[in-house]
């Protein structure tokens, strides 16, 4: 359940631009988690609703994008989306492939007012 | 109402503290490997085996994770290796500040290998980046072959899987290959080391790869302010 640590730090993320942008209320805040981190949607969710009581983000709605994980195997140039499980090795070649995407923890945007 | 492009890595807090720990950590020289396990895999007795074949050539320490007690601390230290324990309270992982932190009550200046053992958790330790050097896992024979890919995120992370308690198979019904070739699917790169703290095996070959690794590390270190010297000579003479 790291999921609260990672909700503070969305939340200092977030107020630390609202004070740049002079914004007392944070609206909305879009994540993108990729598919291949250790991180739970629904956790991340719930953290968010109470850790943002009492803070800039007390009104804010969370975005949360899921990003695939998406591997390129660096000999013969396949790639491949994971499908019911992750593999790492190329389903052509069999060679290890390198992530492409699916280990984003990021914000991407803030809705200020 | 204005929308902001934010566009920031969420754990770039973690991130910035585990780069400042490791500029600590090489500046002084110092080999670091995180140990990461699911609960009861046996970090502590292969750091224990670990210790006791290397404490006559290096200066060991070890910073030890836990929710609770000093433990694992107090079975380093009957070693005659320095330990210091974080004790976490509820937190299920380590991450750079705590390490930070604990570098102020634990000196590191002296120590050539440090180990941080990190608390017992497949799942979360393996987000967050302390500034060590190299991530191992312990991952041991009782424990079920599907868990790579159940929690393939700490396997593929991994540099090195010792694959422990080997002398148990026997009694898990698993085969040593299914389970070799599970963590393999989910980390290719990975150097897998079957290993038993009870009869030896495979200790002296993790530690011998170990060894290499520091080895490497310090020529890379070597190499890197060589040709920053030979860059700098470069431009003097540029310059002049």
């Amino acid at each position: 359940m790291h999921e609260l640590a990672i909700t503070q730090g969305i939340l200092e993320i977030a107020e630390r631009e609202a004070a740049k942008h002079d914004s007392s209320r944070i609206k909305a805040i879009k994540l993108q988690v990729g598919e291949f981190t250790g991180v739970v949607k629904e956790a991340l969710e719930f953290s968010f609703e109470v850790i943002k009581l009492g803070t800039l983000a007390e009104q804010a709605s969370l975005e949360i994008e899921v990003v695939k994980l998406r591997q390129r195997c660096p000999a013969c140039d396949e790639i491949f989306v994971a499908k019911d499980r992750f593999d790492f090795l190329c389903p052509v070649c069999s060679m290890p492939a390198e992530i492409l995407s699916g280990r984003e923890l990021r914000i991407e945007w803030i809705d200020l007012e | 109402m204005h929308r902001i492009a934010v566009d920031t890595n969420i754990l770039e807090a973690n991130e910035r503290i585990a780069e400042e720990n490791h500029e600590v950590f090489q500046k002084h020289g110092v080999f670091v490997v995180n140990l990461m396990s699911a609960p009861g895999a046996g970090k502590t007795s292969v750091l224990e085996e670990t210790l006791r074949r290397l404490r006559g050539q290096y200066h060991l320490g070890v910073i030890e994770g836990d929710l609770m007690t000093t433990l694992d601390a107090d079975r380093i230290q009957a070693l005659g290796v320095p330990a210091f324990q974080i004790t976490t309270g509820t937190v299920c992982h380590l991450d750079a500040r705590m390490v930070h932190n604990a570098l102020h009550g634990f000196k590191v200046d002296d120590l050539q290998l440090l180990f941080i053992e990190n608390v017992g958790n497949l799942v979360c330790p393996a987000e967050f980046n302390l500034g060590e050097d190299l991530k191992v896992m312990v991952y041991s024979t009782v424990e079920g072959a599907e868990k790579p890919k159940k929690y393939p995120l700490m396997f593929h992370e991994a540099e090195a899987v010792l694959l422990n308690k080997t002398d148990l198979l026997p009694y898990s019904g698993v085969a040593l290959e299914e389970l070799q070739r599970n963590v393999h699917e989910v980390s290719p790169e990975a150097t897998i080391f079957p290993m038993s703290c009870r009869t030896g095996e495979g200790i002296d070959e993790w530690i011998a790869w170990l060894i290499g690794r520091m080895n490497q590390r310090s020529a890379d270190v070597a190499n890197n302010s060589a040709s920053v010297t030979e860059g700098g000579g470069i431009r003097a003479h540029l310059e002049g």
